[in-house]
């Protein structure tokens, strides 16, 4: 079986001049990181806002954040991206869809793809930082208040501090499914590592070789992002209080 | 995670990535005969020769070429029933799922040229177009060279998406070149304004016209980049398949049925919409339809 492999031809030029093979690979992966930060930083932001609104004393703020969970975590990721992609365009005031469709084509795809899967994964976010905060039981917010604290000063010094620590686990599973998700946009024509294996094997003729060699920096990345929120772990967990009492 | 679990993981994805390789068929008609199956690839919007109707059915010029081709095999095999499995493929995935096997046959709009013939084999052909531009009337745009510096949309993984992308390289005309997934998903790109013009087969422009909903809007311009024939591809180094496929599409030539064919899709209204496409049957036809050929244009 391993006879047939022609791993060489990633060194190969493409057929137009641009650089060889290992490049598109290269701006593919680049394409698919640059995405997931993207998403990720909009993610955590809006997650975090909104896991803070469902815990809010306000019973309208605490609404909000639920109906937002409802509809985009119910929506299949797809959809979302398609609505992103061909509908906002057109359904938001003229002057500011004939500017989003007079962008270069591959950074309208790309913002269409950073705020799909942003949003979504928000969404995903917000419940994990709501158990977190509810983890926490009434005697930190209570004691936080007694003290003094306003609910935003109680918010920022106390409860999201903690609730943090206590769901790193969560949010790498999420950054890791983040960064799997993020193959999605290939179905808009943003070229990213997915649509990158596609354009392989379509020129190249070597399915195989495209197929592994995209399998594996998806491996990669996400290996290397468990191990970085590995570290975040072990540093900000609090001794007695989270799985730290060894 | 440890080293010895990361590389177990790295030793997982590529059995995954890998696991594909090991099918490797035997000759196509044997297999038909053992499963009485016979595995069709189609398209879902190459209008109007391979494409979905309003009922979700596959229909299409080249669909009913396949489904004559399929009935040669079972006559030749003398099967009582030939059960049909149909699978869905676009322009990426088409050639890699003949080659693997998912495909046994796979008649839609597929180029026969030189490049892929070293990975799949051709039947006789089945159309010849030529690539063009489809582009709004009021757009300015009347051949490739006012493309210059605009957005324009093709398909992915066709000749056409190779063609643009090669002029925009060698003439440096500084086009944004976006590849949709399929026909009508480019068409989508060029409705929404999203790109000034779509390159594809003229034949395919006029189908993606058929479901326009101001058709007097647009019109296909440009001086023909290639003159590309059509044939259904099946896999390489299967002589006595080919030649049942060969056969029968020779045989709808040249008893006129495939003049009927042509007739009833590009001269008579056809789904979704009851448009009429009315595309004269050219001489390059009639010459084909008198002297079947699996010749490469290219």
């Amino acid at each position: 079986m391993g006879a047939g492999w022609r791993w060489e031809v990633f060194l190969e030029r493409t057929p137009f001049g641009e650089g060889t093979y290992l490049g598109w690979f290269v701006s593919g992966l680049g394409v698919t990181l640059a995405l997931s930060i993207a998403a990720w930083t909009i993610a955590l932001a809006l997650g975090t806002a909104l896991g803070v609104l469902r815990t809010v004393p306000s019973r309208a703020a605490r609404a909000v954040g639920a109906a937002y969970v409802d509809v985009f975590r119910n929506v299949p990721l797809l959809v979302q991206l398609f609505i992103w992609y061909f509908v906002v365009p057109e359904v938001v005031p003229p002057a500011l869809g004939a500017w989003l469709k007079g962008l270069h084509p591959a950074t309208l795809m790309f913002v269409s793809s950073a705020a799909c899967l942003g949003t979504f994964t928000a969404a995903r976010i917000c419940e994990q930082v709501r158990a977190g905060i509810e983890a926490l039981g009434r005697g930190q917010r209570a004691a936080a208040l007694a003290l003094g604290l306003t609910l935003p000063q109680a918010y920022r010094h106390v409860l999201l501090p903690m609730a943090f620590r206590i769901i790193v686990p969560p949010l790498t599973s999420e950054m890791v499914n983040l960064v799997k998700n993020s193959a999605v946009a290939s179905t808009v024509g943003l070229l990213e590592l997915a649509a990158m294996a596609r354009q392989l094997v379509d020129f190249t003729a070597l399915p195989y070789e495209s197929f592994v060699a995209v399998t594996l920096a998806y491996v990669a990345v996400n290996l290397l992002v468990i191990a970085a929120m590995r570290v975040v772990e072990a540093r900000a967990r609090v001794p007695g209080f989270i799985g730290g009492g060894r | 995670m440890t080293a010895r679990r990361a590389a177990a993981a790295l030793a997982c994805s590529i059995a995954l990535a890998t696991a594909a390789r090991a099918a490797d068929p035997g000759p196509t008609l044997k297999r038909i005969a053992d499963s009485a199956t016979i595995s069709l690839g189609h398209r879902e919007s190459s209008i109007p020769f391979s494409y979905y109707d309003d009922r979700q059915q596959v229909v299409g010029y080249s669909h009913e070429i396949m489904l004559a081709a399929v009935e040669a095999v079972r006559k030749e095999l003398g099967l009582p029933r030939l059960q049909v499995k149909l699978t869905p493929v676009t322009s990426q995935n088409r050639i890699p799922l003949v080659q693997n096997g998912t495909v046994d046959l796979e008649c839609g709009s597929t180029t026969n040229n030189l490049e892929r013939q070293q990975q799949v084999a051709f039947s006789t052909t089945l159309f010849v177009v030529s690539t063009r531009l489809l582009t709004r009337k009021d757009s300015g745009i009347r051949d490739f060279p006012d493309l210059a510096g605009k957005n324009v949309v093709t398909t992915a993984g066709t000749t056409s998406e190779r063609l643009l992308r090669r002029m925009n390289d060698d003439r440096k005309m500084g086009m944004n070149v976006i590849s949709a997934r399929d026909h009508g998903e480019a068409f989508l790109t060029l409705q929404s304004g999203r790109a000034v013009a779509f390159m594809m087969d003229d034949a395919l422009l006029a189908g993606e016209l058929a479901k326009a909903r101001r058709r007097d809007d647009w019109h296909i311009v440009g001086t023909p980049q290639s003159r590309e024939a059509y044939g259904c591809m099946m896999r390489k180094g299967d002589a006595a398949f080919k030649e049942v496929v060969d056969d029968a599409i020779a045989r709808l030539m040249t008893t006129g049925e495939a003049e009927k064919l042509y007739r009833k899709w590009f001269l008579s209204p056809i789904p979704p919409k009851g448009l009429t496409l009315g595309l004269p049957l050219g001489d390059e036809m009639r010459a084909l339809y008198a002297s079947p050929n699996d010749r490469a244009l290219q």
